[in-house]
């Protein structure tokens, strides 16, 4: 079945897929600049890392972010659902300016204006790339044909 | 020549090939759980009709799936450690996009996407929007 227009609990599900996935990011970058510095001779050590209370976070939001994107990725098509999480650039931006309190030039911030303008090109145009029907999608009409008794 | 404000003294070609690995393998990740995805078809629908775990089942029975999250562990693995040099305001943004932008051409080539101009529009505003980012 082709989706063109979404409902709005799939836009909801983007949301999601929007919002959880910053937030994971910066758990992350809160627990890993926390740690000291990390090198290839040593790789045990991200090992490790996954265990600490804000990468353990992070984890925990990105799976949510992964359970939204898959379902997102069912009835959507890549190049549509990418775009949706790219908003969340902006709330990178904002976490690290306020939480983070990391300097964001504004060079960077007329970036972050230009992805959210490119996402607003994609999220204007169809969800899914239609397709003509395939053996595989007909299959369950064909089986539903043959349990009708032959008269 | 280094990456503004990174948390370690850290070189361009090292900051850039971190960035590479990560949209590298998110791509090859994106492209093969996508792919995974449309063939178990909707999952909304199959939530509807076997469950919760009918809907699970249908993931984690699917081969393609599990190619797919291999290589975005890696990505998460390369974020790690990009993370651990680089700051997050620049790692995420760069690496998002540029996912962005390797997506649309894979998912051109290999699952056969409508990429029309709108679409290719948005990729290019985005890399404008990465070259600003990272400048």
């Amino acid at each position: 079945m082709a989706h063109h227009k979404l409902l709005p609990r799939q836009y909801l599900i983007l949301g999601v897929v929007a919002v959880s996935a910053p937030l994971g990011d910066t758990c992350l970058s809160r627990g890993m600049t926390a740690l000291p510095a990390i090198t290839l001779a040593h790789p045990a050590t991200l090992i490790a890392a996954v265990f600490t209370p804000w990468i353990a976070v992070g984890i925990a939001l990105l799976i949510g972010f992964f359970a939204s994107y898959l379902t997102a990725l069912s009835w959507a098509d890549l190049t549509f659902v990418l775009p949706a999480t790219a908003f969340g650039n902006v709330i990178v931006a904002l976490l690290s300016r306020f939480w983070l309190h990391e300097a964001i030039s504004l060079e960077r911030w007329a970036g972050i204006v230009l992805i959210t303008v490119g996402v607003g090109f994609v999220a204007n145009g169809p969800s899914l790339t239609e397709r003509p029907a395939t053996a595989s999608s007909l299959a369950p009409q064909l089986e539903v044909a043959e349990e009708e008794p032959v008269r | 020549m280094t990456i503004s404000a990174p948390l370690t003294p850290v070189g361009f070609w090292a900051a850039t090939a971190m960035i590479a690995a990560i949209v590298l393998c998110s791509t090859a990740g994106e492209v093969l759980t996508a792919a995974a995805m449309k063939s178990i078809g909707d999952l909304d629908e199959i939530r509807a009709r076997s469950g919760m775990k009918g809907a699970i089942r249908a993931v984690v029975t699917c081969p393609l799936f599990f190619a797919g999250v291999s290589f975005l562990a890696l990505a998460f693995f390369s974020l790690l450690f990009a993370l651990n040099h680089l700051n997050l305001s620049l790692v995420a943004p760069a690496s998002a996009s540029l996912t962005l932008v390797t997506n649309a051409i894979a998912a051109k080539i290999f699952l056969k996407e409508n990429v029309d101009r709108r679409r290719w529009t948005s990729a290019v505003l985005v890399c404008i929007g990465v070259y600003l980012l990272a400048h």
